[in-house]
């Protein structure tokens, strides 16, 4: 499979880990932060862990959707779907997360209509063949599934259609890099820059990361190959004493980003004043909401969401494991009472998120029963 | 009504409510077996949970399994309920060891099902079982109102007489075995997942669908004394039907990721959506342990019958990490394998 064989070829792979070898300096410890859930997933999934040197420690940063998205925002959209006309659509990985009455998918279970869809664009259809049902996209993520969301309200009006809504839970990755840049019990060498979001936005948006705190960010592609590659030219920068932005993944990302997916974005949403995110409290200019020019499709002012506000569960250590404070097993509920089956906290539910991606492919992680 | 007291051994089925989850093959079905169902009928037959009971008749050892499908489509590439009912019943028999002499099928259909799609099916179902040489010699049908089922959903009941030739133990696997995969993973469920049509993928793929009694045969006139386990890995896929091995004794087992093999389009489908291939469901594939004395010769009686070319030798059992299954890579990273929490594939068989 092109750009996926030779990203897993054994022989590059162990040629770049000897280099890694050669280039660490054995009395040096360093903290590197891979920002993006997809990439932590991928350190898990490709056992890299296991063949790093022991004193490059990954720590795992916030980049992972559902898990910054807080209870309140779960619950205030899940609202939605108690109305008899509505169907709720959203992502495969939101089906899981748990709500203060429950999943969507346990509320799909008892009834509501709750369908899992892999694209916006198709929730525009479902709303379409649809007419007297008001159907609503429970829209998560950052740069990456954000334009996707505008071009879809974008078709959504040019075509008339007028069922259609979208409860939007965008949010940009940048000031919560700078949350955690800020946040005094943080010490962080050096990023691995997300890629998928750098393919929208670019890498001139991590600048002031290189510029203003001196760390080196390098934005990397997904597979083992790239993630060793980026860590090696981190190491690099910091031996040399710099810090800049380089881009590892080339072939994804453009340096100045995505213009027609930015102007799509700029066209529909505009920035929030601030926005809770789970762990990291609340951020301003975080997130986005839809330009009230597009009002008919937003569904914060079409149904009467609370705009909750819901502290986590008594124990569930998500925010301290999303800055990187904690690792997963260090919290209190890992492994016991938050499992991928049951999970306590939404880390324990994407694949991108560190405690689900740790729990899964980690050895210790969990004790197996016998058979009876 | 006498009440009936469950026997307990294991913790209690704590879930409110039936998920689509507990239908799905992995922890969640294992959990409604183990914690509901299991302790209210116990009896030594159940107890193994394995893919067929075994029973005793005079001197004969015969094995009786039963299986429901409500896959959607009915019709996918490369199959349709009837044939999958057909030889999902026998294969759960082949790999207990068993030659199936006779399945019995019984139909419930949804009022206004078109006869034509019936008929096809009841043909699907006849071809089958004749190319298998089992007949079908009895069942029912029952009939729910238009809105109730989804067309139709078949259950089956096979029974089969135990080869005597080797004795399949979970407990009885050792360090240094080998476990041998009978061809490409993934085929089945990843074309019930593109025939949907609900993503805008096309592939040229169709469901392994077959029957698997032609290759255990030839492993038991070839290796019998050294074949400890086999499994259809259907629902869950190879990664759930591995689990399930290694928590019954003291053992893990070892895939080497590299030498697993699969059809590119599933691979493909798997990159995109996040999905693992170990995880999806086989409808004509198997999974052998021979000890490692016999594993030439196990893999050369597979790939001796046509369609067992793709067989590989894809890992081995260790003793450490006992009750896990890892995989390792090429330049040797690790990681669990799990089995599969959830589900990403509804009604699939």
């Amino acid at each position: 499979m092109k750009y996926v064989d030779e990203f897993r070829d054994p022989e590059l792979i162990s040629g770049v880990l000897r280099e890694l070898g050669r280039t660490v300096d054995p009395a040096r410890r360093y903290r590197i932060m891979e920002v993006c859930g997809g990439h932590t997933h991928s350190i898990y999934r490709h056992g890299l862990r296991d063949v790093l040197p022991a004193n490059i420690e990954l720590v795992h940063g916030p980049g992972c959707p559902v898990c910054v998205l807080p209870t309140g925002r779960v619950d205030d959209g899940l609202t939605i779907a108690d109305h008899d006309d509505v169907i709720l659509t959203c992502f495969g990985d939101m089906m899981r997360v748990p709500g203060t009455r429950g999943t969507p998918l346990e509320l799909k279970a008892r009834g509501a209509d709750i369908r899992m869809v892999y694209s916006p664009l198709d929730a525009l259809r479902i709303a379409i063949e649809h007419p007297a049902k008001r159907v609503c996209f429970f829209a998560i993520g950052f740069e990456t599934t954000a334009p996707s969301t505008a071009l879809t309200i974008l078709r959504a009006q040019a075509e008339g259609v007028t069922n259609f809504s979208v409860f939007s839970n965008h949010v940009t990755i940048v000031p919560a890099m700078r949350a955690i840049l800020d946040s005094p019990d943080m010490r962080i060498d050096g990023f691995v820059g997300p890629g998928h979001v750098s393919s929208i936005t670019g890498c001139r948006p991590y600048e002031f990361i290189a510029r203003d705190y001196g760390k080196p960010v390098v934005v990397a592609g997904f597979e083992p190959l790239d993630i060793i590659e980026a860590i090696l030219m981190i190491l690099r920068q910091l031996h040399a004493g710099e810090a800049r932005v380089e881009n590892q993944y080339k072939r994804i990302v453009p340096w100045d980003g995505n213009l027609p997916a930015l102007r799509a974005l700029a066209r529909v949403f505009e920035l929030r004043p601030y926005f809770e995110w789970r762990g990291l409290g609340f951020i301003s200019q975080s997130a986005l909401a839809l330009k009230s020019e597009f009002a008919g499709f937003d569904a914060e002012r079409l149904f009467d969401v609370a705009g909750l506000r819901v502290t986590d569960p008594r124990g569930a250590q998500c925010g301290e494991v999303l800055k990187g404070v904690l690792k997963p097993p260090q919290c209190k509920l890992f492994g016991t009472e938050c499992n991928p089956e049951h999970p306590v906290g939404a880390l324990m539910v994407s694949s991108e998120g560190a405690c689900a991606a740790h729990y899964r492919y980690s050895l210790h992680a969990q004790e197996v029963p016998a058979a009876p | 009504m006498t009440s009936v007291q469950p026997s307990r051994k294991t913790p209690r089925f704590a879930d409110m409510q039936i998920e689509m989850a507990h239908g799905a093959g992995g922890t969640a079905s294992r959990r409604l077996l183990e914690g509901l169902i299991g302790p209210y009928f116990a009896n030594p037959a159940l107890q193994a949970f394995g893919d067929a009971a075994t029973l005793a008749v005079g001197s004969e050892r015969i094995a009786t399994t039963a299986d429901g499908f409500v896959v959607r489509p009915l019709r996918f590439p490369g199959g349709s309920i009837g044939e999958l009912a057909v030889n999902g019943t026998l294969n759960d028999l082949a790999v207990s060891a068993a030659k199936p002499i006779a399945l019995m099928a019984t139909l419930i259909l949804e009022a206004g099902l078109p006869t034509s799609v019936l008929e096809s099916e009841i043909e699907a179902m006849a071809i089958a079982a004749r190319k298998a040489g089992v007949p079908i010699v009895g069942g029912d049908t029952k009939v729910v109102e238009h809105g109730q089922a989804d067309g139709m959903y078949v259950s089956t009941f096979g029974i089969g007489v135990l080869d005597g030739r080797a004795t399949l133990d979970a407990a009885a696997i050792r360090p240094g075995d080998q476990v041998l995969l009978s061809g490409p993973i993934g085929a089945h469920g990843i074309t019930i997942l593109l025939a949907r049509g609900d993503l805008e993928l096309e592939a040229d793929l169709v469901s392994d669908t077959r029957p698997v009694w032609p290759f255990v045969e030839a492993l038991l006139d070839r290796a019998a004394g050294g074949l400890r386990w086999m499994r259809d890995p259907t629902r869950g896929g190879v990664a759930t039907a591995l689990n399930e091995l290694v928590r019954a004794g003291a053992c893990g087992v070892a895939i080497f990721e590299d030498r697993v093999p699969m059809h590119p389009a599933v691979r493909g489908a798997c990159e995109l959506l996040g999905l693992d291939p170990l995880h999806i469901a086989n409808e004509g594939q198997f999974l052998a342990v021979v000890a490692p004395g016999d594993a030439d010769a196990a893999l050369a009686a597979v790939r001796g019958i046509p369609g067992g070319e793709g067989a590989t030798l894809i890992g081995e059992v260790r003793a450490e990490p006992r009750r896990r299954v890892i995989g390792v890579n090429g330049y040797g990273g690790t990681r669990v394998i799990d089995m599969l929490v959830g589900d990403p594939l509804p009604r699939i068989c």
